[in-house]
């Protein structure tokens, strides 16, 4: 069924500075399990965009099958949203984002989606560096179908049915760091106040950014032994850092800390707290260290793990017209009659 | 031994070693034929390999304008050892068989019924050229060369062939003319000249041009204003996103020198039909070109952008399937998956253009009918048209031609307050208003999906939503018949009861067998299907004629099933006639089956 909320808005909510209160930034009411670890991630991105600024029709939403890819719904009524199909979020991103450069592209995939049936499409459009900010909302296992293991789940984990998970898990976040992703970051979907700042600089990021947030499914996988769990991951998280965004605006009236600052390509900041040592976050040799040694030690590492502030997307590598591409009319785009009897006399 | 007479009209097929620069010596050899002013069809029999293996080059030469492929070969040009025995089998009686005599012929390779004609190819390059890959290139110069005596080929349309292809290049001007030269005085020396297989100019071939349907149906991209490729790459269709970049590189390019297209090679069939999907989705005109294996792989992302009522492009350059089947062969046996592609009820446009220049106007059109129907449009060419040249009339715009870019409310629109639903039916035709992501602020936002929803796109699970949207897009199918094109009917006015219908490729042997029969006596009324779903015009003719030929090149009579299905008609009415064996239908085929079932006909008639 579907579920409406009231319109109805108190005219004294404060609104941002492009005249949007928090409200406009939601969507319709989540139908997923209570307590789910997504919709904690789904106020996460209402509350970035928010604060951000962001005109809710510039942003196009775009997920594949499963849980995760619901939650296009309970976000951001005002933009459009594609749920494509499933494990193919990225290609319908890519064609998206070749049409129209200008808007920002959300992608929202799961463990299932982005780690199994999707792994062909999430590896290319890491290799593409296609502009966009991929949530992954990983909690282990396939809450849609009834909680089967999936490909993230740790070896060891085991279901609420009892059956033990034998195999190794894919670690997406050192995958895309191997595939040369250019902003790779963890979070944990009960830590609003690292994943926030997190989706803003992931929507300002030049290229494609990853934000794998390990989300508890309280239905089938939050059983104390499996380390996508509220207790596992809450006594075993190790962060990299805390980290505030400054947007472009402001970024000229902050004070910032050179030292600790990351400028990005479109002109704001991200400035970091580190907590983890021997760890630099544009150097990703350091990060694929890092996270190996948290591996070893049974942590999981979250926080920002690596930025490539000068990352240049697909538009720049392959030359673009700065028009978006779907604004372009006869005028632009057909050479003419004149033009076509030229090509006809070399075929004579 | 019977000498035929073959002015302008003959079968000639060369014989080469893929990968040794054989192609362009051929195409050399149909341009001359075309710009003698003499109606050429050639046909490219290669193998899914890069180097080694054998290849032909088949060129039919017919005054009488017909450009099918003919049974039989009248000259045969053999420059492959290892597909000797083969190729002078394969020479019809009384024909001619030249081959490369730098060593001699074995006896078994001689033939009572057959000329041969041994110029030493490798022998006259080798002592005139130094340069390895120069000594292999220019012997296949060398043979045109000989053939320009031998069929009286005019040295100077060669010239000016080869003056064109090395624009730029001056240099390789003379040597190329040089080989030509020993290739011409060797046969000049030592045979009669010309054979009774010869050429003669005519003025047969008016404006027309020399085009593949692949380059084609890329310049229909461009000219039909499509912005975003994505594709991957698969025989026969590879050629159309290499012609597309290739034309977009020069036409598409801005004040700045950035590129006012996207082309992205996708990392599988899946992928490219996925990002045509997302580009369609926000507003730009994108387009595939795959061929049936990438079809199958599409299928899922088909069924949605049906669903959810996306306009897409797709270029289906058929091949001999199933599996991986006959890739560098011919067929049109993706119909029945083209129709009905995905799971669910589906069901697809699909366009049959019959030439190149059918390939450039329906690839434009195919752009229009997809915003203004908002599905998948396919159009449906085949390896034969795709990537061989055929005689075609030229590529032509109308510049007052603007794009129908369909029911879209703009900002303006929603700013009025229109009612937008996504899937709401205001006008009755089944088509509704969709808007591109960004349009306006506060008002125009839906949610697309494949799952079942209402008409203001929000998902339910109800069942009359799910049947008031599924009817609706029965209702839209209706009106997409008005909107597709006609098919084109011929010797309509001969009252026949005998029907012959036929799309794409088939034309042109359908069109000769047709005159064929005419000679015999035997009146057929002809129908080109264009389109699919049928408009009521096909429908018309169906039921207007008694046994009707359906032609068509695959082994189960796709097309024929979908008339029985689509039309409700019996089936006993239609009679297959059938090619699937990778090479284009011939007239003499279509002839054979349709005199076959006529005269068993007038001999039941006796009875």
């Amino acid at each position: 069924m579907t579920y409406i909320k009231p319109k109805f808005r108190h005219p004294l909510l404060q609104k941002n500075e492009v005249g949007y209160t928090k409200s406009d930034y939601e969507g319709a009411i989540s139908t997923l399990c209570g307590g789910c670890g997504h919709d904690s991630i789904s106020a996460g991105i209402v509350q970035a965009c928010y604060e951000i600024n962001l005109e809710p029709h510039r942003l196009a939403k775009l997920s594949g099958i499963g849980c995760s890819s619901k939650t296009p719904a309970y976000f951001l009524s005002n933009s459009h949203g594609f749920n494509s199909v499933h494990g193919r979020m990225p290609s319908v991103a890519t064609g998206a984002n070749m049409a129209n450069r200008e808007l920002i592209y959300l992608g929202v995939s799961g463990d299932g989606d982005s780690a199994s049936i999707g792994m062909g499409q999430f590896v290319h459009v890491i290799r593409r560096n296609l502009n966009m900010l991929y949530i992954v909302m990983n909690n282990g296992c396939y809450g849609l179908t009834k909680g089967q293991h999936s490909a993230t789940a740790d070896a060891g984990s085991t279901s609420k049915e009892g059956v033990t998970n034998p195999f190794q898990a894919i670690d997406l976040v050192s995958l895309a760091l191997e595939l040369g992703a250019t902003y790779v970051a963890r979070s944990f979907s009960g830590d609003k106040s690292q994943l926030v700042p997190l989706i803003k600089a992931g929507l300002a990021h030049s290229g494609f950014a990853l934000i794998d947030v390990v989300s508890p499914c309280v239905t089938f996988n939050n059983k104390p032994d499996s380390t996508k769990s509220y207790d596992y991951v809450r006594h075993h998280l190790e962060a990299t850092s805390t980290i505030d965004f400054v947007p472009i605006k402001k970024a000229i009236e902050v004070e910032y800390d050179t030292e600790r600052a990351v400028r990005l390509h479109d002109g704001s900041y991200l400035q970091l707290h580190k907590l983890a040592p021997n760890w630099d976050p544009t150097d990703r040799i350091s990060a694929v260290n890092r996270l190996d040694e948290a591996r070893k030690q049974g942590q999981i590492l979250t926080g920002l793990l690596y930025v490539d502030p000068e990352s240049k997307d697909i538009h720049t590598l392959e030359k673009t017209t700065a028009r978006p591409l779907n604004t372009l009319r006869e005028v632009d785009l057909c050479p003419g009659a004149e033009v076509l009897e030229g090509i006809n006399g070399r075929f004579r | 031994m019977v000498s035929p007479k073959g002015l302008n009209d003959f079968v000639i097929r060369f014989s080469n070693i893929n990968g040794t620069g054989s192609a362009s010596a051929n195409n050399m050899f149909a341009k001359s034929v075309f710009r003698m002013g003499i109606p050429v069809s050639p046909k490219n029999i290669f193998p899914s390999n890069i180097q080694g293996l054998p290849t032909w080059y088949e060129v039919r030469v017919s005054e009488k304008g017909y450009l099918g492929r003919r049974e039989g070969v009248d000259i045969m040009v053999s420059v492959n050892p290892q597909s000797l025995a083969k190729d002078v089998a394969d020479v019809s009686t009384g024909g001619y068989f030249i081959y490369d005599s730098t060593k001699p012929l074995h006896h078994e390779y001689f033939r009572d019924d057959v000329h041969y004609i041994g110029i030493p190819m490798t022998e006259l390059s080798r002592t005139h050229y130094q340069d390895p890959r120069q000594r292999q290139l220019f012997k296949n110069i060398i043979y045109v060369g000989a053939l320009s005596a031998l069929l009286g080929i005019e040295m100077s349309v060669l010239e000016g062939i080869i003056a064109d292809q090395f624009k730029g290049k001056t240099k390789l001007i003379e040597p190329n003319i040089r080989a030509l030269q020993l290739g011409q005085n060797y046969a000049l020396e030592h045979f009669d000249c010309p054979l009774p297989f010869r050429l003669e100019r005519r003025d047969k071939v008016g404006d027309s041009i020399l085009i593949d349907g692949n380059t084609a149906c890329a310049l229909g991209a461009i000219y039909g204003g499509a912005t975003v490729m994505a594709w991957y790459p698969i025989t026969p269709s590879t050629s159309v996103a290499g012609a597309f970049e290739k034309y977009a590189n020069k036409l598409r390019i801005d004040e700045n020198g950035h590129k006012k297209f996207a082309l992205v090679q996708a990392e599988d069939e899946l992928a490219a039909m996925g990002m045509v999907i997302g580009a369609g989705w926000n507003g730009s005109r994108a387009f595939t070109a795959t061929s049936g294996p990438g079809v199958s792989l599409m299928n899922e992302f088909i069924g949605l952008a049906y669903f959810a009522e996306i306009p897409v492009v797709l270029i289906n350059v058929q091949r001999g399937g199933p599996s991986t089947g006959m890739p560098t062969r011919t067929q049109q046996s993706d119909i029945l998956l083209s129709a009905y592609a995905s799971h669910g009820d589906t069901k697809h446009v699909l366009l049959f253009p019959a030439t190149p220049t059918e390939c450039f106007d329906l690839t434009a059109t195919a752009f229009d009918l997809a915003d203004r129907i908002q599905t998948p449009i396919l159009v449906m060419t085949d390896l034969d048209l795709g990537m061989n040249d055929h005689l075609t009339a030229p590529l032509q715009w109308d510049d007052s031609r603007q794009y129908d870019l369909g029911k879209v409310f703009r900002e303006e629109d929603l700013e009025k307050g229109v009612n937008f639903g996504r899937y709401l039916d205001v006008d009755g035709d089944g088509i509704c208003f969709r808007t591109i992501p960004g349009t306006h602020p506060t008002k125009g936002a839906y949610f697309t999906r494949g799952t079942s929803r209402d008409e203001y796109a929000r998902y339910t699970e109800d069942s009359d939503a799910y049947v008031r949207n599924v009817d609706r897009l029965a209702k839209k199918w209706e009106t997409i018949k008005t909107l597709v094109p006609e098919p084109v009917f011929y010797q309509g006015s001969s009252n026949s009861k005998l029907g012959l219908v036929f799309f794409g490729t088939t034309t042109y042997a359908a069109l000769e067998a047709m005159d064929m029969l005419k000679q015999e006596g035997i009146a057929v009324d002809c129908m080109r299907i264009k389109s699919f779903p049928f408009c009521e015009s096909v429908e018309t003719f169906m039921e207007s004629h008694d046994q009707i030929f359906v032609v068509e090149q695959n082994r189960d009579a796709q097309m024929r099933s979908l008339l029985v299905n689509e039309l409700e008609l019996h089936p006993k009415k239609l009679i297959p006639v059938l090619n699937y064996d990778g090479m284009p239908i011939t007239a003499d085929l279509i002839y054979r089956h349709v005199m076959q079932q006529v005269s068993t006909k007038q001999k039941m008639a006796l009875l």
